[in-house]
């Protein structure tokens, strides 16, 4: 079946795996005559990062920060209002790139609700072997696949592949969710939210097998989640979202170690310490973050960031360079006008 | 700290202790219930029998159902030779209460197959094709939907002139939007769940998806919603022919022997309540057949 040759890599190691340039989605409200209205949510704004081959890349931002909108528009599950998608150096969905099919056969999705991502009146062997059959793999040799595929995840094929979703827990549903998402041999796995529902000891095993499957089957991971600490286990670069822009970006030990933009400080401060002399005493940041639908101006953090000043108001600071990670905050950019910037 | 095996999340007896056959299919678990319900199964063996008794009513060596006596008209139930009597032209009731089941059951069975085919099909792309296309689809509905169904197929009837194929067709318009709507609102529900996101993911062909991962999680309600419609439709279909716009004498029909005999109610009420009691009897037992089959199949983990 030459529809079952796994994606091969083409740039080489130094392209990007993907690279997302000016991403955009605006999500109409419903309502006003005829369900047409003037205004939208601005779930993703602007968004432009890559992604390198062999990394994982965490996303970490409050709920309703975009964070499942970006996984949705890189696997084409939602049709971006603007920018582009490039895989490996081939536009996503253009005139010399490759179509969306060529796209599922390298990035696969791993969702968050184990339960309601399963078909309920299939068998985990039925729907492992939904995919490649979908793509031409004969039936026996889908099924075949789909237990080796089982056993990878760890679960024993022979007791697992005719049982049905409600007859297993949620760490063995999510061990099969991820082997669905490995049926196509993926070269990215875009991982939303995907142990954020697991039971602490359960969460732990499927983390370490994610690493293990990463290594043996040579993946790139975009990690979304909203734990930081799950994020700096897993992560080589950290990407930080509020209100649907990047704040902040960098390799994790730069992220962790040395948080530039406020929001990202505010985050980290308010994770729970697991030495009792360091408990948080106060809440970092106070509120809920504005309405998607009508953003401040300027800077998009400034109505809870303490830093605020004039400036932030007035003009968007763009993702700039700070050190070895980037920022999007006028304090990181000399001569912005902001009293802290140096 | 990486794992080896998944023993840890598996409770230790339970892969030992369940093989095979503890992996039940949704279906099985389905029958299982139905076998523990006895309305729905008495409702069920009642249905069969009539349906049965009426398919088969050449071979019961039943009286001729077109036979008229004038001597012996409206002879009560259970007189000698006639078990239940004769209508108002001296045939046999029995024989035609059993032959009027072929066509009362037609008529209730047939619109409601043909409406589940329809509308199935316009409610199942209206839920899965969303925005545009079910708006329209569903507006359409809407405007057969501001008659009351009744109204509907007797002014549809009335228009197309009396006769059996007029009233199936008549019928047939009238159950399509509700079951449109309903296998619209069922489709929309499923749509929203992730494994059809998975699915869309995957690369699969919409068709595809449609008939592995939405038809399977659809079709359940939709039938069992349409099964309760065959009540309706059998009421319905006897109440046009009791009006004089469905089936046409001396055809034997439930609707139509109810019509007839009504001006002997006050000679034989029992004779006159005779296919009433049938149309009662078997649009009941759809409903209770109906109403079990929902329960059985709403099965949550």
């Amino acid at each position: 079946m030459d529809a079952f040759v796994p994606p091969k890599d083409r740039g080489g190691p130094a392209q990007p795996l993907l690279l997302a340039k000016g991403l955009r989605k605006h999500f109409p409200i419903p309502g006003g005559l005829l369900g047409r209205s003037s205004k939208v949510v601005r779930a993703v704004d602007d968004l432009s990062f890559t992604i390198a081959k062999g990394e994982t890349l965490g996303v970490v931002g409050e709920s309703g920060c975009g964070k499942s909108t970006v996984a949705r528009l890189l696997i084409r599950l939602l049709r971006p209002d603007r920018g582009t998608v490039v895989l490996d150096g081939d536009p996503v969905d253009e005139p010399h790139g490759i179509n969306l099919n060529e796209l599922r056969r390298n990035v696969q999705m791993v969702f968050q609700d184990s339960y309601a991502s399963l078909n309920p009146r299939l068998t985990i062997v039925e729907t492992l072997a939904f995919a490649p059959r979908a793509h031409g793999l004969p039936t026996h040799l889908a099924r075949a696949r789909s237990r080796d595929l089982l056993a990878k995840v760890g679960l024993e094929p022979a007791t697992f592949a005719d049982r049905y979703p409600h007859e297993l827990s949620g760490g063995q549903r999510q061990r099969v969710n991820i082997a669905r998402a490995l049926a196509l041999q993926p070269r990215l796995v875009i991982l939303d939210e995907a142990v954020s529902a697991l039971d602490k000891s359960v969460e732990a095993q499927v983390l370490n097998m994610l690493v293990d499957l990463k290594t043996e089957l040579g993946l790139t991971y975009l990690f979304i989640s909203h734990d930081l600490n799950v994020v700096q286990y897993l992560s080589d670069r950290v990407l930080v979202m509020y209100l649907g822009k990047i704040v902040e970006i960098g390799p994790v030990e730069a992220i962790y170690g040395n948080p530039k933009h406020p929001y990202t400080r505010a985050l980290l401060s308010a994770r729970p310490s697991m030495d009792p002399r360091k408990r948080t005493k106060e809440a970092p940041i106070q509120g809920d973050p504005p309405n998607p639908i009508d953003p401040p101006s300027g800077c998009r953090f400034r109505t809870r960031c303490p830093f605020a000043e004039e400036v932030c108001a007035k003009s968007e600071p763009a993702l700039a360079d700070s050190g070895a990670q980037a920022v999007a905050c006028h304090m990181s950019v000399p001569g912005s006008g902001h009293s802290k910037a140096a | 700290m990486a794992i080896q095996s998944p023993s840890l999340e598996i409770p230790a007896g339970s892969v030992k202790a369940t093989p095979a056959s503890a992996t039940r299919g949704y279906w099985q678990q389905v029958r299982r219930r139905l076998a523990r319900d006895p309305i729905t199964l008495i409702c069920s063996t009642v249905l069969l029998l009539i349906i049965a008794s009426s398919l088969a009513a050449p071979l019961l060596g039943l009286a001729d159902p077109y036979k008229t006596s004038m001597i012996r008209r409206l002879q009560p139930v259970l007189s000698p030779h006639y078990f239940l009597g004769t209508d108002e032209l001296g045939r046999d009731m029995l024989s035609r209460l059993i032959y009027a089941g072929r066509l009362s059951l037609f008529m209730g069975v047939t619109p409601v197959v043909c409406a589940l085919f329809i509308g199935g099909l316009l409610g199942i792309t209206a839920g899965f094709v969303g925005g545009g296309v079910n708006m329209l689809i569903m507006r359409i509905m809407d405007v057969f939907y501001a008659f009351p169904s009744v109204l509907l197929a007797i002014s549809l009837s009335g228009a197309m002139g009396a006769g059996a194929e007029n009233t199936l067709l008549a019928l047939t318009l009238v159950f399509i939007p509700p079951i449109c709507r309903v296998s619209e609102s069922v489709t929309t529900q499923v749509r929203g769940f992730d494994f059809v996101d998975a699915a869309k993911a995957s690369g699969a062909a919409t068709l595809t998806i449609v008939r592995v991962h939405v038809l399977g999680n659809v079709l359940g309600p939709i039938l069992v919603y349409a099964t309760s419609l065959i009540s309706v439709a059998i009421i319905l279909a006897a109440g046009l022919s009791f009006l004089g716009l469905g089936v046409k004498p001396p055809e034997p029909e439930w609707g139509l022997m109810l019509n007839t005999l009504r001006q002997a109610i006050y000679v034989n009420p029992l004779l006159a309540a005779l296919p009433g009691v049938m149309i009662f009897l078997t649009s009941i037992c759809f409903n209770l057949m109906s109403d079990g089959l929902r329960a059985a199949m709403d099965v949550k983990a």
